[in-house]
């Protein structure tokens, strides 16, 4: 079932397109991420959607209705604000319970949710807590609690996480996730951050100068990479310029290898990712490609290591560690090279 | 540390220039005698026990209440101003805002003396009132006049703070009121006007406390009918020579404003919060 | 709705700025007016204007308004910019008493400041005249450009100055090369503020002077009690130009340092 649905969606600013003829399909009681660089457009799709900005052009349907004119007050949508936007002059209750009272619901009835609301996000005894009192993470679950206090059928969260330190978002991230099982509505959480966003999503779109380039899972996103940019925007990638020979065999490096793509065009020109983890080093006299270690950095759980090979520098995840100065070989599976068209008119 | 000494020459000052006159206003305060040759003072509290008399409590009475409806009058004028102001592009709120300002550059004697000429037995409104086949009215010399120039004058004051508050209410804040469904009328009221108190505050302060202590707009625009507390003030030092009397009302008058700005301090602490 | 709503406020600002402009607008028509009518219009001249310039107690006043605004403009930013320094640094309870202090005359009504430099001059036995007034306006001054810089110095890295004496600057050194740049714009304001405060003021001078010197406040005070005079007319249309040709000079001056800075950037 379709929550939201925008058509031919055009944003400009003074003329200059933020958005340009976008369309998207958003699913029912799934956490969707928009994903990209700053400037691309996402947090733009996430106003207009709330009703803080009118599209130039397009419609924006909500279960199939048009809500384009919309008031975003009048949208069961709500919002989490990027810095909270948390009521400074109102408490944590009153905060919360600020939608409620707006719809003039009985007094009986705001105690009962509010308290329910905070027991959600664990914060139970902060009702009369000053918002300046507050961390981070707590003002987040406030935020949190402001907005799903009002039932809303779709949750907007924009960069919601970025304001927390590391440790605290890694929590949150959890915890969101769980929220959005709990509460089978639709989460759309825009953020720039690719490990945040396949962490938690059912959907990721990722996005760039006003373009969507791919819709999909956080696993075909990761595997699967439509073009060079998604690539780039999704994990640490070795990123080669390439040729199709035939199907299953491309050619890089000078040299052919077995590969698992197919439906291009012989001799096509075409780049090829293959992620580091994939990168086994093996013996020089074992590898399709030889090299020397440049350089080699503990990361905690593995090593990461630069091999240089006829001038491209190779990034290599391995748990063993090979010095500097080494001579190894590179080995990829056929089934970890991954073969993507060019986008047209695109650099390298 | 060394570069603490710099304020040296200002602490001389402090002490010589802010400090002793207040005191020597409170020694005379609670002394009488000559003080013409600074001679036969007594302590006493007879200055005060003159001030808390029916006729000078009147001119009191009068001065907080002209000068209470003055900045009444300025508030209501003033907050839609300043909110229509902040809420226009940048370029626009800029020539505004200079527009604010530039009658406030004028000197401020030539500013109430335009009311004079306005307001004239022969003055302009007069004369408009007389082509459209009304009787003349007496305009000058009344409280009307008084208000009036007071409001002229102290506009400006209460303008400026206010849409200086209201240009710093993040614009999420209103985001998030529409977002959880107030409309504009309710987000004005439960978020922009509580946010903007502390503006609202300064700008009552800037208006009532020359508007209570004034004595050249009522002395011009008033005549000599409308004495107010400033105007007893200036007779005692200027003219009659009772500096004891005078300085007791000035006393008075300090106090009176420092207690009223105290309370309305804690209000605003009370409903904005203490964020500053 | 929505074009009904951008109308009245429209008019409603139209309004209220003719409620600002109104007054002196009508001032400066009728300073060319040929007769002392303040309604009708007989006719044009430029007599008042020539009265007002062989005026000796107008050009006098403007003569000690523009030395005194100046004396207090340098005297009061000085005395005010290392107080405020010396502030900054200051710490705990002393801080707020003197921040406190500081407060006080922007606070109290001009009127019981005025009286109360009236009282200290004359219990020192001062002749009122020239002096007094000018140490009444370095006194009402200092706080203003104390809060003004103060501001600034906040916004400074606080280990700018320490980093400078680390590198062996003495603390008149670090003051001259490090902090005072840093707070330019805030001294800056300050002393613009200072120059205006003191060409407006009148209560205070009103009180604190003698022997016959007098500024264009006190002046136009004792003209306008007299009855209306369009010399004062005059006045003000000489002192609204004036003021104008300032802002447009001030703002064409910050328009190109912006562009020089946006080119920079």
């Amino acid at each position: 079932m379709k929550s939201i649905e925008l058509k031919n969606i055009t944003k400009e600013y003074d003329g200059n397109p933020i958005i340009k003829n976008l369309n998207l399909n958003i699913k029912e009681n799934e956490f969707w991420t928009l994903l990209g660089p700053s400037g691309c457009g996402k947090t733009t799709i996430l106003r207009l959607i709330g009703g803080f900005e009118e599209p130039t052009s397009g419609e924006i349907l909500f279960q199939g209705k048009n809500i384009t004119e919309v008031p975003s007050y009048n949208r069961q949508i709500n919002t989490v604000f990027q810095k909270y936007a948390l009521f400074p002059h109102l408490d944590v209750y009153e905060n919360i319970a600020f939608g409620l009272r707006i719809k003039r619901v009985d007094e009986s009835i705001i105690e009962n949710k509010v308290t329910h609301m905070l027991k959600l996000v664990n914060l139970e005894g902060f009702e009369t807590r000053r918002i300046d009192s507050l961390s981070g993470g707590q003002q987040q679950r406030i935020a949190m609690a402001r907005a799903l206090v009002n039932e809303p059928k779709v949750l907007l969260l924009d960069e919601s996480l970025s304001a927390l330190d590391s440790k605290l978002r890694k929590e949150m991230q959890i915890e969101l996730k769980n929220m959005q099982k709990k509460l089978g509505i639709t989460f759309i959480f825009v953020t720039h951050d690719q490990e945040e966003a396949l962490t938690m999503s059912d959907k990721i779109v990722v996005m760039d100068k006003g373009e969507i380039h791919q819709v999909g899972t956080p696993v075909d996103i990761y595997n699967e990479p439509k073009n060079i940019k998604v690539a780039r925007f999704i994990g640490e990638s070795n990123i080669l310029c390439g040729e199709m020979k035939q199907d299953m065999l491309v050619n890089f490096s000078n040299r052919d290898f077995q590969c698992v793509d197919k439906g291009f065009e012989d001799n096509e020109s075409v780049d090829v990712v293959i992620r580091p983890e994939d990168v086994d080093i093996v013996q020089p006299e074992e590898g399709f490609l030889t090299g020397k270690i440049t350089s080699v950095r503990f990361k905690g759980v593995h090593y990461e290591m630069i091999i240089k090979s006829d001038g491209f520098d190779w990034i290599a995840h391995s748990t063993v560690m090979r010095p500097v100065g080494n001579e190894v070989g590179i080995k990829v599976d056929p089934e970890n090279i991954h073969v993507m068209r060019k986008i047209g008119g695109d650099e390298n | 540390m060394k570069i603490k000494k710099s304020m040296y020459p200002y602490l001389i000052w402090l002490l010589i220039f802010i400090t002793i006159p207040l005191l020597l206003v409170g020694y005379f305060a609670f002394t009488t005698g000559d003080s013409i040759n600074f001679s036969e003072f007594q302590f006493n509290i007879d200055n005060f026990k003159r001030f808390f008399t029916p006729v000078y409590m009147k001119v009191l009475y009068k001065s907080v209440k002209l000068a209470g409806i003055s900045t009444i009058i300025c508030l209501l004028i003033g907050y839609p101003l300043a909110y229509i102001i902040s809420k226009e592009n940048k370029k626009k709120q800029n020539i505004m805002v200079l527009l604010l300002l530039v009658p406030m550059w004028m000197n401020f004697l030539l500013r109430t003396y335009a009311w004079l000429s306005l307001l004239g037995k022969n003055g302009i409104l007069n004369m408009f009132l007389m082509k459209l086949g009304f009787r003349q009215i007496k305009f000058l010399y009344t409280e009307g006049a008084v208000l009036m120039g007071m409001v002229y004058n102290f506009l400006p004051f209460m303008v400026l703070p206010i849409y200086t508050v209201l240009i710093k209410i993040d614009k999420s804040l209103i985001e998030a009121a529409r977002d959880l469904g107030a409309n504009r009328i309710e987000t004005f009221i439960k978020v922009t006007l509580p946010l903007s108190i502390s503006g609202i505050v300064s700008g009552i302060t800037m208006v009532f406390i020359p508007a209570v202590s004034t004595f050249v707009i009522s002395s011009l625009l008033g005549g000599n009918k409308y004495n107010l507390i400033g105007n007893i003030i200036e007779q005692q030092f200027r003219y009659t020579g009772d500096w004891h009397f005078g300085s007791s009302m000035s006393i008075i008058l300090m106090v009176f404003i420092l207690l009223t700005m105290g309370v309305i301090n804690r209000f605003d602490r009370k409903k904005s919060g203490d964020e500053q | 709705m929505k074009r009904i709503e951008e109308f009245t406020k429209k008019i409603y600002t139209f309004l209220v700025f003719i409620f600002l402009y109104a007054p002196i607008i009508f001032l400066m028509i009728f300073s060319f007016n040929d007769s002392k009518s303040r309604s009708k219009w007989t006719g044009f001249t430029f007599n008042w204007y020539r009265e007002l310039f062989r005026d000796g107690e107008i050009l006098r006043s403007l003569y000690y308004t523009l030395l005194i605004a100046l004396l207090t403009t340098v005297i009061a930013t000085a005395i005010g910019t290392l107080a405020a320094i010396g502030i900054h640094y200051m710490k705990g309870k002393r801080k707020k008493i003197i921040l406190n202090m500081n407060y006080l005359p922007i606070i109290n009504p001009d009127i019981v400041t005025a009286v109360s430099l009236m009282a200290l001059f004359r219990f020192l036995r001062i002749r009122f005249g020239f002096i007094t007034m000018l140490l009444s306006h370095i006194t009402f001054s200092i706080p203003y450009v104390i809060l003004s810089v103060l501001p600034k110095l906040r916004q400074m890295d606080k280990n700018l100055s320490e980093a400078a004496m680390d590198l062996g600057a003495t603390p008149f050194y670090a003051l001259r090369k490090v902090i005072i740049p840093e707070i330019k714009p805030g001294i800056f304001s300050g002393a613009l503020m200072v120059f205006t405060l003191s060409i407006d003021d009148f209560v205070i001078s009103f009180f604190n002077t003698g022997q016959g010197v007098s500024n264009l406040s006190i002046t136009i005070y004792s003209m306008a009690r007299r009855g209306i005079n369009p010399v004062i007319n005059a006045l003000s249309t000489l002192m609204f130009i004036g003021l104008l040709v300032i802002l447009i000079i001030i703002n064409i001056k910050t328009d190109k340092e912006i562009m020089s800075k946006g080119r920079r950037i």
